[in-house]
């Protein structure tokens, strides 16, 4: 009997799962250090005040109290930094106000940390915390990117003249305002792009430790890239240098962009920990969750594309206000310009593009990538305003898809947003999708709707996103502050068994499952014989982590450069052992024989020879069989599809139901469908919800309305209908596994396509646009006004 | 959360002593007061836990229903003798949050807490039921004075609910999106106190009754003897999920559909 396929292409179950599904998951507030101290930080509840004064002497002769600490006390130390400067459109750097990790004479945030009480127990903390005695003066505030820009607005930072943290740009003025100067036709669409809150499962935590005989540091976080927090965190916050300093970033709970951030919690635990010689942890509670997890999207746009008579596409401008929050959080510059901007072109081979980008600072959580960073923004605007056009010009959605998309021959494709597309069939995926969700017979499912008293509407979306950011030079040159390739490091032990690490991270997303059947396939080694560690920066290299969908089209051909090295010193072994030339060593299934004879060795025995010199090149070669490949992409990765969405919308109470969706989507090479389909249909749930339930909302002055689960309307399970989830793949073209990611297609193709039906649900009533979410109560609003005698009837 | 005492007493007598002491707090299913106390909203002296106290259980007259304080959501909803009897309480009772909380929470407890939004009000009110204490009965009418609000004395404990059983009843409730508590609930009734139509989560004083319903569906029990009807904007609540307005409407849907559901 031969053993089931567990290689590429099989839907191998995943063998993290065992662990997490029963419990046994290890999680940052799983660890527990020998004398642990606890920390909890007080907050601010007022979205803008000065610091008028903070007594802390009743709280730190509280019971069990170790230490309070206030902004003065952090005051030697560096501010969070952040990793990403663009610069202003007329050359300059952007705003960067100092971002202390305890707040320094205000706070700008409702949830900005004041203070921290370290205590014996949590209980005690939290109790010595209500003795803090902090007195503040209220300062004029704002929320929403639009106060932040209009004249004469409170500023959030004194030094910041009107909230902008940047003004930017990207593409052809001259060129677009040509082409809307002799357009046939121009459409405009305003838009916003809801801000939202992600909820990661686990909430953040962090444990610091300190050993005082080596003066070592260690830092247990809820981080997807542990890596990246050494040398933010060591380099530039506490000072410290990597060798002293060891991040761990165990099983991680859902992360969904919010734990790539350096938070101030893990700079507060690991100095505390150095100062008192005492490991220091700390946990968040959901409040703080809301409060202090770097929130995403929120912009507020115009978009208006110039036509031709028939329907093509002649331009497009776009103008974004973004919202930042109070500071800047590690990535934030970058999401709004280079994963937003330069995805304008879409799928569409519009020929001119120009986009501006103006940053505000708010009284608001600080927002940063939230799953799909940018281009759920960029899709978004694309997808509706292509809707749009076709509400007003009468033209098909599907037909003006297909006239304007770009044709499958003119790859690599050269946008006029910087970007180069290596690969994609939009085509391909739009009939899968459309057959699927039986685009035909839609007509007939709405009269048969209608005539139960349910507006019924379907919509598409065609998209297009980038993953796997990259080059390091290239990303450099476009004010990146760190690199961004990938580290793998294989070691086949003597006996043949294979771990390898990684320096990308797993926080749900199946990668001991995708990488070891990898690996097995590569290296014909069974499955159960591959282990992939993660997470560690004492035992991996170094990483970028996880996050942009990089972790396969980048980590993992990291992998397979680090195996091909295997394999090459495999074959002189090999040919060592055999008596032939390496020349003549073909490697097959874990074999490698002798080309056009019977001489085999399994990778097991060379394995076993290199660990075991004795019959050995050891002049020519050294022993062991452990190599490391550090992989810089040559481009992003293009990844793309279509989804449709059907809906129903209950008149009588505006309720939307979500009643059938597909997703076809191009995510390149496939190693394990199972694992993809997953991620497709968490990234489509988290879409849905953005569609029609999730919505950050704060008031005028920047408190915080949804600050819990009461008010802010998570997707639940029967919020969401069964998913179809289809692939169309085509190969990403330069790197080695064809790999472009499918952690984000499915919250990046999923709002315009839910929001597209909504809108074709409502169209006998003239309705044109409806931002997200597509709440009860809005649509309701929206049929009421259209209909104002419904409400008594 | 803050340090408390805790007591489990054995007799109903113990308990109302212990709940006599200042700042007593009394424990049903916990699914109110656990929440509270974890975000150090109340600071309770003492915690009596009622679960000893004998107090859940379901017993049928030929004309009414009566359930224990201390019987759970989940023991409603899957009670035959109530599915029989008042199908639409078996109804409200499944629809109370999600199936963890129905196996902790308890009726004594969402009465005594009376949350606007809570689903038993509308029940208790439009069935015109009673409920017993450990010193007496208080009739629906009496018993809800507002929001989170009640005719309960301090060391008071509710002991059972009765409810009459109704010719006719239904019950219909829009979901807060978020929370998932009512955001409008209509409890509708046809029983032996007449016809009465109790609404949940919309009114800022909690639970109340629909008068203009009423006399409508006691002149014609059907949901079409409802349009036309609007209900007042005043005193509804407002929120960032339901303006009053929208509320408003809701009753009116959820009324008929309740209506309708009711046959
Ligand atoms: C996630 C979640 C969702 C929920 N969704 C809903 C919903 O959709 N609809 C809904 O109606 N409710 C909902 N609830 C509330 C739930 O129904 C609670 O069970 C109920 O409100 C309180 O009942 P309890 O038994 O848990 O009481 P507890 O929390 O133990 O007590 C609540 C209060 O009542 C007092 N008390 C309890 N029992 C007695 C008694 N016998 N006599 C006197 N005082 C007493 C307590 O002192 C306390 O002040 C939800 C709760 C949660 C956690």
């Amino acid at each position: 009997m031969t053993a089931a396929f567990e290689g590429i292409g099989a839907s191998v179950r995943r063998k993290e799962d065992l662990r997490f599904i029963s419990g046994r998951g290890h999680y940052t507030d799983d660890i527990n250090r020998p004398g642990q101290l606890h920390a909890y930080i007080r907050r601010s509840d007022r979205p803008h005040a000065k610091i008028v004064s903070i007594d802390t002497t009743a709280a730190a002769a509280a019971p069990g109290v170790a230490a309070v600490f206030t902004g003065a006390d952090l005051a030697g130390i560096g501010g969070l930094p952040c990793g990403w400067q663009i610069h202003n459109k007329d050359g300059s750097p952007m705003a960067e106000p100092k971002h202390p990790v305890l707040a320094e004479g205000k706070v700008r945030h409702v949830g900005d940390p004041i203070a921290v009480v370290i205590a014996e127990t949590k209980q005690q903390a939290k109790d010595a915390a209500e003795l803090l005695d902090i007195v503040l003066e209220d300062l004029p505030s704002i929320a929403s990117v639009t106060a932040a820009a209009a004249p004469g607005a409170p500023r959030v930072h004194d030094d910041v003249a009107g909230n902008v943290c940047y003004d930017w740009h990207i593409g052809d003025k001259a060129a677009v305002d040509a082409a809307f100067a002799r357009a046939a036709k121009v459409v405009s669409l305003d838009l916003t792009n809801n801000r939202l809150i992600p909820n990661a499962m686990e909430p953040r935590a962090a444990v610091g430790d300190f050993d005082p005989t080596t003066d070592d540091y260690t830092l247990y976080t809820t981080s997807q890239n542990p890596h990246v927090i050494r040398l933010l965190m060591g380099a530039f916050v506490l000072g410290l240098p990597e060798h002293k300093l060891r991040v761990v970033a165990p099983d991680v709970g859902g992360g969904f962009g919010s734990k790539i951030y350096h938070y101030a919690e893990e700079a507060i635990v690991t100095w505390a920990a150095g100062r008192l010689k005492r490991p220091v942890k700390w946990t968040a509670e959901r409040t703080e969750s809301f409060m202090s997890d770097a929130h995403g999207r929120d912009h507020v746009s115009t978009a208006e594309m110039a036509l031709d008579a028939e329907g093509h596409f002649l331009a497009l401008r776009v103008k974004t206000l973004c919202n930042m929050g109070g500071y800047l959080s590690t990535f934030a510059p970058a999401v709004p310009t280079y994963l937003y901007a330069t995805l304008l072109a879409g799928v569409y081979k519009t020929p001119a593009i120009y986009a501006e980008v103006k940053a505000m600072f708010t009284n608001t959580v600080p927002v940063d990538a939230y799953r799909g960073a940018g281009r759920p923004e960029a899709a978004f605007l694309i997808e509706r305003l292509v809707d749009t056009i076709c509400h007003d010009t009468g033209h098909d959605r599907v037909d003006i898809r297909r006239k304007n998309f770009i044709p499958v021959d003119a790859f690599p494709y050269q946008t006029p947003v910087a970007l180069q597309y290596d690969s994609g069939d939009y085509f391909t995926t739009l009939d899968a999708a459309l057959k699927a969700a039986d685009w035909a017979g839609f007509p007939a499912r709405r009269a048969a709707a209608k005539a139960n008293g349910k507006l019924r509407g379907i919509g598409i979306s065609t998209y297009l996103e980038a993953c796997g950011i990259a080059p390091s030079k290239v990303v450099g040159s476009l004010g990146a502050r760190a690199g961004l390739y990938e580290v793998a490091n294989v070691r086949v032990h003597p006996t043949g068994s294979v771990s390898v690490f990684t320096g990308t991270h797993s926080h749900g997303q199946g990668h001991e499952t995708t990488f070891a059947q990898l690996v097995s396939d590569q290296l014909g080694v069974p499955l159960s014989q591959v282990d992939v560690v993660h997470g560690d920066t004492a035992k991996i290299p170094f990483g970028m982590g996880t996050y942009g969908s990089r972790s396969l089209a980048v980590g993992g051909s990291a992998m397979v450069k680090a195996m091909d090295k295997i394999i090459a010193k495999g074959k002189k072994i090999a040919a060592h052992l055999m008596e032939a030339s390496a020349d003549d060593i073909e490697f097959k299934d874990g074999k490698f024989s002798v080309a056009g004879t019977d001489k085999v060795k399994t990778l097991g025995e060379i394995a076993l020879t290199a660990y075991v010199p004795h019959n050995y090149p050891i002049e020519t070669l050294e022993p062991g069989l452990d190599e490391t490949a550090f992989y810089d992409p040559m481009n992003f990765t293009f990844p793309g599809g279509c989804h449709v969405c059907e809906v129903e919308i209950d008149q009588d109470t505006g309720v939307t139901s979500v009643v059938n969706f597909v997703a076809v989507d191009d995510v390149g090479r496939v190693i394990n469908p199972m694992i993809v389909e997953g991620q497709v249909q968490g990234g489509v749930a988290q879409g849905i919800g953005q569609a029609l339930l999730e919505s950050a909302v704060y008031d005028e002055a920047g408190q915080l309305l949804s600050g819990s689960f009461m008010d802010y309307t998570m997707p639940r399970a029967d919020d969401l209908p069964n998913i179809t989830v289809g692939t169309e793949s085509t190969l990403c073209t330069h790197n080695p596994l064809g790999a472009k990611g499918c952690g984000e297609v499915g919250a990046i193709g999923s709002p315009p396509a839910v929001m597209n039906a909504v809108v074709d649900a409502l169209k006998d009533l003239g309705v044109r646009h409806v931002d997200m979410p597509a709440s009860p109560q809005k649509i309701w609003a929206i049929i009421h006004s259209n209909r104002p005698r419904m409400a008594a009837e | 959360m803050y340090d408390f005492a805790y007591q489990k007493p054995a007799s109903l007598a113990d308990a109302v002593k212990a709940l006599g002491a200042e700042d007593a707090k009394a424990l049903a299913g916990g699914q109110t007061l656990i929440p509270v106390l974890k975000q150090r909203l109340n600071k309770p002296s003492v915690v009596v836990d009622l679960s000893r106290l004998g107090l859940s259980g379901i017993s049928l007259t030929g004309e009414t229903v009566t359930i224990g304080a201390m019987t759970t959501h989940a023991t409603v909803a899957n009670s035959a003798d109530v599915k029989r009897a008042i199908p639409a309480l078996a109804h409200l009772a499944s629809l109370i949050g999600d199936e963890q909380v129905r196996h902790r929470g308890t009726i004594g407890g969402s009465l005594a807490n009376n949350d606007p939004s809570a689903d038993y009000p509308a029940a208790v009110l439009a069935l015109g039921a009673t409920i017993k204490t450990d010193r007496r009965t208080i009739a629906a009418d009496d018993y809800f004075q507002g929001m989170f609000a009640t005719a309960l004395e301090p060391n008071e404990v509710i002991t059972s609910v009765t409810f009459p059983i109704p010719a006719k009843a239904a019950y219909m409730k829009f979901n807060n999106p978020a929370s998932r508590y009512a955001m409008v609930g209509v409890f509708v009734a046809k029983g032996p106190q007449g016809v009465r139509v109790a609404i949940t989560g919309a009114g800022q004083g909690g639970v109340f009754r629909h008068a203009a319903y009423e006399a409508a569906l006691a002149a014609n029990w059907s949901a079409d003897a409802l349009n036309g009807i609007t209900t007042p904007t005043d005193g509804l609540n407002s929120d960032i999920h339901a303006s009053a307005e929208y509320r408003a409407h809701l009753i009116g849907v959820m009324a008929k559909r309740a209506t309708a559901a009711a046959g």
